[in-house]
């Protein structure tokens, strides 16, 4: 594999050093890099047999070039030297077209470093296991599912995939810094049929950094499978404003929407409705959220984000008040604040913002004690579609869910659109579950919103 | 805008034979023997068929923003897909390095997927002639750099001119040129250079009380002059300013079943989500759609007639092959509200016994093939726009739209509209806020009561994503009405 032996590995470091020192000699003023190389295999079963085997490795490289205060980036998958000699030159040339931008640069020298010690993100045995064994998996997770319940009738397969990356980063201040991240995951997508035929498919996944903190492949098919299955008989159900409960795969997506509308990008172009709103009370005085991208073994975890600035922890919401924004070298110049080392890239374009670990604090209740208080509403579990206009709040999404009677669940419901405006929307939240689970590099507890629309018949 | 639908297959032309011919023979020295070992490595273990995938793309991206340039990029991406199919299983693997050794190793590795006695592929080195539906010359991204950098200027300028109110505004400017070759074991030869462009314009604008955006862009496989002449920055600034200022005043979007039209154009995006992925052959194979068994069954009212179309001149969603190195098609989906055919790649016809009708794409040389769309519009029917409008007692008029997405299974499928009016008693009225709509695949279009004459395809803006592959796409409507669908605002229904 690519990212074996430590003769690789320095050869990587010095390929990002030699490109950001050539800049510098065709005349660049600062100059970063970053080269980025990774291992993927990925594997799906269906109806117990092997659908799909896929397994590679790729490797990429970006450049970032400042040229007085003209600024181009170059990308290529071609690292002989003179690949990246032309990367370099390219760079270079095109900065010549590009617009002086006084706020243009890479941080200050003393922004820079990374955390020290291991942050538990790269763990090898993602990688150890035989072709067999990673089929086995699949094969057991949709085995699994299918043996739930006999309206199980087709499937949408079981997989196993796993993946190691490795991403280097130089800039002209002499900052070189490294990580390794690994990842497997298992999932199982099982259809069902009701009486009349019609079908109805949900999914369930486990994701982890290593093999021994993924959920079994039989935990992930059983969970999958009562998803699945609980969908079977939805109705719509008509126009009205209920208490709606988010469950975690719904609140999630609504948070995530909150990060975005505290990207300082979207801030600085007044692209959200929270822009200009620092330090105001935005949202309920229960809402706290926070950014965390030091916590060791989480998705969101990095040593150093990719502009070479250590990763922190960030009070986003404090009771309701907007604390900090997420941001970069470039957003907190056009702010007049500091970057909090949100830098996120891959390897082309220019740094964009990306999330540590960002979370909803928890409260107390658990999400059965949430539904237990609704006398009237809906537990929402799925959105489709993508109907959010950051720049207004302004919420309209597809969704299904299960309705809820006398704080119980009840039937299924489906076709229906829940909308709201994201400022209310957090500034009504009557109930926060304690139930902050992380499955991803965002998380939310279970959460209680009055006053949303649904729209049905 | 008028498009006519007609079919350029006979057009077939010797642009293989130009400068273009054997990329990757005189750039990465491929040979013939080279081929030949590397397909036989990857039936080393059996299997059905075995293809080569080799790609070269060059793209180039630039926008302003703040009345700047503020930086532009660049980039080469080249590899080798190598794909092994036995029955119903795909091995796959990659590199991105073009070395005999590395795409040899690709090839025993996708190879893993078969046990069975080594076969020997046919490998053909002659090309059959394919239509020319694009520049292959003068393609957009041979334009000098400068020119590209006017393209955004302009529409920033445009854009603030439109308008005091408007405040923010990005214009972005993107090209690209694929290169791509496709070697197959059943003797499959094709090579072909895909030009693909793009503007957009993107604005917010600002009044005392509210802000909103609007948004605008286009393109396709166009020479460079497409920009100068018909799709001018000019012409997507002025359309992302009106937007946005119409929005400035929009009252909340009714909540609720109500009788919807759908102007023409982007619309069509209805077609995409509500009815296009459900007719992909692979859905249909695994009896997964909601779509599934309904083959000559009645899925829309008699005036819908959809295909389709990966050959028309020039469209974003056009290719003269398709990533499996098939020419593509103008295929009918539904004919006058029956269902006739599915959307499919080589796998899928060869195991259901179908055409193939040219429809296996993928994003890139890291990802397998499956069937997806090119161009999918409805046919123009009889009746007048205007008439469409005046029939409707209290309902939405929708123009623009932001996107979809569905729920292959159960049909069920939303689309997100983005400039949408109120129709009272006949006549349009006020602008609504953004709202999703949402039906359900198989019985949305039997609601279609009224076809309009005017069919439009969209600008050339569409990406469409499946199983994490994006690809780029067209789609089209005529004015459509809809007799009941489900409205999701938060306002009044009454």
């Amino acid at each position: 594999m690519a990212t074996t032996g430590i003769q690789v590995e320095l050869d990587l470091r010095e390929l990002v050093q030699g490109a950001v020192k050539r800049a510098m000699q065709l005349g660049a003023n600062a100059a970063e890099s970053v080269v980025s190389e990774g291992s993927e295999f990925g594997t799906s079963v269906r109806l117990g047999e092997v659908e799909t085997l896929k397994e590679s490795g790729s490797r990429g490289m970006g450049v970032r070039v400042f040229v007085g205060k003209h600024t181009a980036n170059t990308t290529t998958s071609d690292l002989s030297p003179e690949g990246v000699e032309q990367l370099v030159r390219g760079a270079i040339e095109l900065a010549k077209i590009t617009s002086e931008d006084p706020m243009a640069g890479i941080p200050e020298a003393d922004q820079l470093g990374q955390i020290d010690g291991d942050l538990g993100l790269y763990h090898d045995d993602v990688y150890s296991l035989s072709n067999e064994e990673r089929i086995e998996q699949a094969r057991r997770a949709e085995k699994a599912a299918m043996a739930v319940d006999a309206r199980l009738t087709n499937s949408d397969g079981g997989t196993f995939d796993a993946s190691i990356g490795r991403k280097v980063l130089a800039n002209s201040h002499g900052f070189v810094g490294e990580y390794r991240s690994s990842y497997c995951s298992i999932s199982a997508v099982p259809i069902a049929s009701d009486e009349q035929g019609n079908m109805q498919r949900d999914y369930w996944y486990s994701v982890a950094r290593t093999l021994k903190r993924l959920e079994s492949p039989e935990e992930v098919g059983r969970i999958a499978a009562e998803r699945t299955l609980r969908r079977l008989g939805a109705r719509k159900i008509k126009t009205q404003k209920v208490p709606l409960v988010f469950d975690r795969q719904t609140s999630v997506a609504l948070l995530d929407h909150i990060f975005d509308s505290v990207n300082g990008d979207a801030i600085y172009r007044h692209a959200s409705f929270l822009a200009g709103k620092l330090g105001e009370k935005i949202f309920g005085a229960n809402v706290t959220v926070m950014d965390d991208g030091t916590i060791p073994g989480g998705f969101g975890t990095r040593p150093f984000d990719s502009e070479g600035v250590p990763t922190r922890r960030t009070t986003v919401i404090e009771n309701g008040e907007l604390k900090s924004y997420m941001l970069n070298t470039y957003t907190a110049k056009k702010l007049n604040l500091q970057t909090t080392g949100n830098a996120s890239r891959g390897l082309a374009g220019t740094p964009g913002i990306g999330n540590g670990n960002f979370y909803l604090q928890p409260g107390e209740k658990s999400q059965e004690e949430i539904i237990k208080g609704v006398k009237q509403g809906l537990l929402v579990t799925e959105f489709l579609g993508f109907g959010v206009n950051l720049v207004t709040g302004d919420f309209s999404r597809g969704a299904s869910g299960i309705w809820i009677e006398n704080g119980e669940l009840t039937y299924p419901v489906e076709e229906i659109t829940v909308a709201g405006n994201l400022r209310e929307m957090f500034s009504n939240l009557s109930e926060i579950g304690s139930d902050l689970i992380w499955r991803g590099s965002i998380a939310c507890p279970t959460l209680r919103i009055e006053g949303m629309t649904i729209a049905g018949e | 805008m008028e498009w006519g639908i007609q079919s350029v297959v006979s057009k077939a032309s010797f642009a293989g034979e130009t400068m273009e011919k054997r990329f990757f023979f005189e750039k990465y020295g491929v040979n013939e023997r080279d081929l030949e070992r590397y397909l036989g490595a990857a039936l080393s273990a059996g299997g059905d068929y075995a293809d080569l995938y080799f790609e070269y793309v060059t793209s180039t991206g630039l926008s302003v923003d703040e009345s700047m340039v503020k930086s532009a990029s660049q980039g080469i991406s080249a590899g080798c897909g190598v794909r092994v199919v036995t029955g119903e299983r795909t091995g796959y693997a990659y590199t991105d390095d073009l070395a005999p050794e590395k795409i040899l190793r690709a090839a025993r590795t996708a190879a893993l997927i078969a046990s069975g006695p080594a076969k020997t592929p046919v490998v053909s080195m002659k090309e059959p002639t394919h239509p020319n539906l694009y520049p292959v010359t003068d393609a957009a991204a041979d334009a000098e750099l400068s020119k590209k950098v006017e393209l955004v200027f302009r529409a920033d300028k445009a854009a603030r001119a439109y308008d005091s109110r408007v405040q923010e505004v990005r214009a972005g400017y993107a090209d690209e040129l694929r290169r791509i070759l496709v070697i197959g074991s059943d003797g499959t030869f094709a090579e072909d250079v895909q030009p693909l462009s793009r503007l957009s314009v993107f604005v917010i604008a600002r009044d005392g009380k509210s802000s909103a955006k609007g948004s605008s862009g286009g393109g396709g496989r166009h020479r460079f002059d497409i920009f100068l002449t018909e799709k001018t920055p000019e012409h997507f600034a002025e359309e992302a300013a009106r937007q946005a200022i119409l929005q400035l005043n929009a009252v909340p979007c009714p909540a609720g079943e109500m009788e919807v039209v759908l102007g023409p154009g982007w619309p069509g995006v209805l077609l995409h989500e509500a009815i296009g992925h459900g007719l992909e052959a692979d859905f249909n194979r695994k009896k997964t759609s909601a779509f599934s068994g309904l083959m000559g069954k009645r899925v829309a009212s008699d005036k819908c007639t959809v295909v389709d179309n990966g050959t028309l001149n020039e469209r974003r969603g056009s290719v003269n092959v398709d990533d499996e190195g098939n020419v593509t098609n103008n295929t009918v989906l539904i004919e006058k509200g029956i269902l006739k055919g599915y959307m499919a790649d080589k796998l899928s016809a060869r195991l259901m016994g179908l055409p193939n009708t040219g429809n296996g794409r993928r994003e890139s040389y890291e990802h397998i093939p499956m069937p997806r769309m090119t161009n999918t519009y409805m046919l123009s029917g009889d009746d007048l726009p205007e008439d469409i409008i005046k029939s409707v007692k209290r309902g939405l008029y929708a123009v623009n739209f932001a996107g979809g997405q569905v729920d292959i299974t159960n049909g069920k499928f939303v689309f997100a509209a983005s400039e949408a009016y109120l129709i009272e008693d006949g006549k349009v009225t006020a602008p609504v806020k953004d709202a999703t709509l949402i039906g359900n695949g198989p019985d949305v279009l039997t609601r279609v009561s009224m076809v309009g004459n005017d069919l439009m395809l969209d600008e050339g803006i569409g990406t469409c994503g499946k199983d994490g592959q994006s690809v780029p796409v067209g789609v089209g409507i005529p004015t459509l009405k809809i007799d009941r669908m489900t409205v999701g605002g938060t306002g009044s229904a009454e």
